[in-house]
């Protein structure tokens, strides 16, 4: 009787993991990236104009590197900043050629079809000059990014092998995701929500439609809250939403099926990663959310940031070195 | 040249009936080279006359804008080599040329039987002179040309491989001359570069001229990956059921990292670098998710010296510290073998002929290029006295360092080269200068022949198998013989009819 043969068991190398990781958080920032900035063009060019394009350098921490370079914020040199500047680790840039630097990394891993998108979009990025970020042509190049991040998406969507490394590049999205989210809430809550306790303060609406539609939940939101808007309820649905595609919980949530995944089906044990999780996870809910409005908020936030950034080092730290 | 009763004027004017007043071809005139198109003097292929009459009816805008389009493809799809200088990393194509090589059914089959043969000796020889050296004791090759050869390898002295197969990867760089005939000009017994553009080249044929292609019976290149996954399972240690073979890159720096990511994922297995293997109780592992995990065959494309700090350079961070150790002990197995280089050396590949009639009694099925040993007395007399027509090469030495092309000398550099000669003729071989084949290439000024050579890919673990075809390089500048892709060298898909 014929023995039946073993499957062929395939392995993923560690470092892979880790790029895959890697690869879908560099292309994520690109799209949010974008975002901030097309609607900041876009939706906030009311009173106070160089606060609004300060709040990116303080979304991302920049502020020291960005004054470095520039006596000013402004549509031209925050664009430059951010579009341009490739010595700038935070710009699009410098996201692409790191993303391109991974997809080398993974080729063999990665089809052929990621592969090339990512490499055109990465000339496509390095061509771009100060021609293209003058407000005539502002906007075109945030949705060429936007158009160019989501067709990264789309095509991994439909054509990466959904084997482990699969797994590792999904996680790494929602990660970045969730992270992202936080960002934007907390520099534009800082800067919208009055300064003291009473959340419910008269904010300007048009404020409020940009933070939302920054994150795309614009429409969303007005779904679910059409009679206004209410600091704590934004701050809710940003977090807590449950089928807001960008929510942080939505986003958490989704990575821990991705590690649970690699858990039962490949058998990779990352007790510190789910535990962490698990922990934030349920820290997102509309109740708690509710209790930490106000000043109480952001250091909630950088705390969600400090975690994420411990969820990844706990998922690469298992197999790493 | 009279050639089979056709005279070189004759075919000229048959061909030009053909060449339609507005058709690419037009103009084309390869004079007194061997044109792999027309052939003359052979009673034309079919498939090669209805691929001759499509390019014709072709107008050269067409043929601009597919390579145009070709060349797009190219860097859209990073089918680059990466050129370092300075501070900045340039991604470069080598450049396709879209008209095809075509070898005939016959003349695969020399090459074919050929390119096994010279495998089967290079093999036979490399087994030889890590053990009994019996071609050295019995003068065939001087001894001192291969034990004090750079490439000869102290650690390989009485070590078994599988199958006695040193050379598992063999890239053949082939010519073909004046008359037709093909010969080698060099074996590439290390880690032959290439074989990506092989299979890249047809899918870029297929994707931009497959109206050229239309019913002609071309054999595929497709099954390269299979071919070598088996034979690397093959060499893998025994009673290993399902062997997990990886090929080992230098990284995403290294020039030839397209090839490398094409192996990996024609053969379906990891492509690693040094850093992802770690030797531990004499055997290979790669560091994967789940953590440790045996690797059986490592096909290596990383040079004998950086491959294990403790057996060579010890500076190297590309290798792997004690894989050779684990080599030695049957642990894994390596593709190529350390120590083949001194088989593709220069000064070896002159005795080549003689080594193939040594250990298989066999004349060779694809003769050398015409090369002369001036250690040997009627050889350095004629090398003198024709110097002036002559290439003369140094053998320890790589990289035309060294090297006299007698036409392009001046008197005083005849003279100092020839008191070179003279000094040291051990180190010296000499070779007629070719007059390579050309192939109708898409230049400037239209379809104008262009010289071309051939590197076919032999992949050996219990047996040989060469791919249906091969890197057909071109030199894309007039005139020139170098085919380098570093010095304007581009390369042509190549077509081998089926029977």
């Amino acid at each position: 009787m014929n023995a039946i043969a073993k499957p062929h068991k395939v392995h993923l190398i560690a470092r892979h993991a880790e790029g895959m990781i890697w690869l879908a958080r560099y292309m994520e920032r690109i799209e949010n990236m974008a975002r901030i900035l097309d609607v900041t063009n876009t939706f906030a060019r009311d009173a106070d104009d160089t606060r609004n394009w300060l709040s990116i350098p303080r979304i991302n921490g920049d502020l020291a590197e960005f004054y470095k370079k520039h006596p000013e914020a402004t549509q031209l040199t925050v664009g430059e900043f951010y579009l341009l500047d490739s010595d700038n680790y935070t710009s699009v840039q410098a996201f692409i050629a790191a993303a391109r630097e991974n997809a080398r990394t993974l080729r063999a891993l990665i089809p052929t079809e990621m592969w090339l998108q990512i490499n055109v979009f990465h000339g496509r990025i390095r061509a771009l000059t100060v021609a293209d970020i003058t407000p005539g042509h502002f906007t075109a190049v945030c949705a060429m990014l936007k158009d160019g991040a989501q067709a990264h998406t789309g095509i991994t969507e439909g054509t990466l092998y959904r084997d482990q490394a699969w797994h590792f590049y999904m996680i790494g999205r929602y990660l970045e995701r969730a992270d992202q989210t936080t960002r934007l809430l907390d520099t534009r809550f800082h800067s919208l929500a009055p300064q003291s306790d009473a959340v419910d303060a008269d904010i300007d609406a048009g404020q409020w439609n940009a933070l939302l539609r920054a994150a795309a939940g614009y429409h969303a939101y007005r779904r679910e809250h059409p009679s206004g808007y209410n600091a704590q309820e934004v701050a809710s649905f940003l977090l807590a939403n449950t089928a807001f595609p960008r929510s942080v919980g939505l986003n958490l949530a989704q990575a821990e099926w991705h590690l649970t995944q690699l858990r039962t089906r490949y058998f990779l044990r990352m007790p510190a990663a789910l535990e962490r999780l698990d922990a934030l996870n349920g820290m997102m809910t509309h109740q708690n959310v509710a209790e930490l409005a106000g000043r109480k908020l952001s250091p909630f936030l950088d705390y969600v940031q400090r975690e994420i950034g411990s969820l990844h080092q706990d998922i690469v730290g298992t197999f790493g070195g | 040249m009279p050639v089979g009763g056709m005279s070189q004027t004759q075919v000229q004017s048959q061909l030009q009936a053909q060449l339609q007043p507005h058709g690419s071809m037009q103009g084309y005139d390869p004079g007194s080279f061997f044109c792999e198109m027309l052939r003359p003097g052979e009673p034309q292929h079919p498939t090669l006359t209805l691929l001759l009459s499509r390019l014709a009816s072709l107008p050269i805008e067409s043929l601009r804008r597919r390579a145009r389009d070709a060349e797009r493809d190219l860097l859209d799809r990073g089918i680059t080599f990466t050129v370092y200088s300075d501070a900045t990393a340039i991604d470069r194509i080598l450049p396709f040329d879209l008209i095809p090589r075509v070898i005939t059914p016959g003349e695969w089959h020399q090459i074919e039987t050929g390119v096994i043969q010279r495998v089967r000796a290079l093999n036979m020889f490399l087994y030889d002179i890590y053990h009994e050296r019996k071609i050295l004791k019995d003068g065939i090759v001087p001894a001192d040309l291969v034990l004090k050869n750079a490439g000869y390898c102290q650690a390989m002295v009485g070590f078994d491989v599988p199958f006695n197969t040193y050379v598992h990867v063999c890239g053949t760089d082939i010519v073909r001359d004046e008359t037709g005939t093909f010969r080698v000009l060099e074996d590439n017994a290390r880690t032959p570069s290439g074989v990506a553009y092989v299979v890249e080249n047809r899918h870029m044929s297929l994707r931009v001229m497959s109206d050229l292609m239309t019913s002609l019976r071309v054999r595929g290149v497709d099954e390269y990956g299979l071919r070598l996954h088996n034979a690397m399972a093959e060499i893998a240690p025994a009673g290993v059921e399902d062997p997990q073979v990886v090929v080992l890159s230098p990284g995403i720096f290294n020039s030839a990292y397209f090839e490398h990511v094409f192996l990996a994922r024609e053969m379906g297995v990891p492509l690693v670098e040094g850093r992802d293997l770690t030797v531990e109780g004499g055997k290979v592992w790669m560091r994967t998710t789940s953590g440790l995990a045996q690797v059986h065959t490592i096909y290596r494309r990383i040079g004998d010296d950086f491959l294990d700090p403790d057996a060579f350079n010890p500076d190297s961070m590309l290798g792997v510290r004690g894989l050779i150790e684990a080599w030695r002990r049957g642990q894994v197995a390596i593709a190529n073998a350390v120590g083949t280089g001194v088989a593709d050396d220069k000064a070896i590949y002159a005795y080549m002929p003689r080594i193939i009639k040594y250990y298989l009694s066999e004349e060779a099925i694809l003769p050398n290029v015409d090369t002369r040993i001036c250690a040997e007395p009627d050889a350095l007399a004629y090398t003198l006295d024709h110097l002036h027509e002559l290439v003369v090469k140094p053998v320890a030495e790589s990289g035309g360092y060294g090297l006299l092309i007698g036409p392009h000398a001046s008197k005083t550099e005849l003279s100092e080269f020839r008191a070179l000669l003279k000094a040291d003729p051990a180190n010296y071989i000499s070779q007629p200068t070719l007059k390579l084949s050309v192939s109708p290439t898409l230049c400037p000024d239209g379809v104008r022949p262009r010289h071309i050579d051939l590197r076919p890919f032999a992949v050996t673990g219990k047996d040989t198998w060469v791919l249906p075809g091969g890197l057909t390089r071109v030199a894309l500048r007039a005139g020139t013989l170098v085919v380098n892709s570093s010095q304007g060298g581009g390369s042509k898909d190549t077509w081998v009819l089926a029977e």
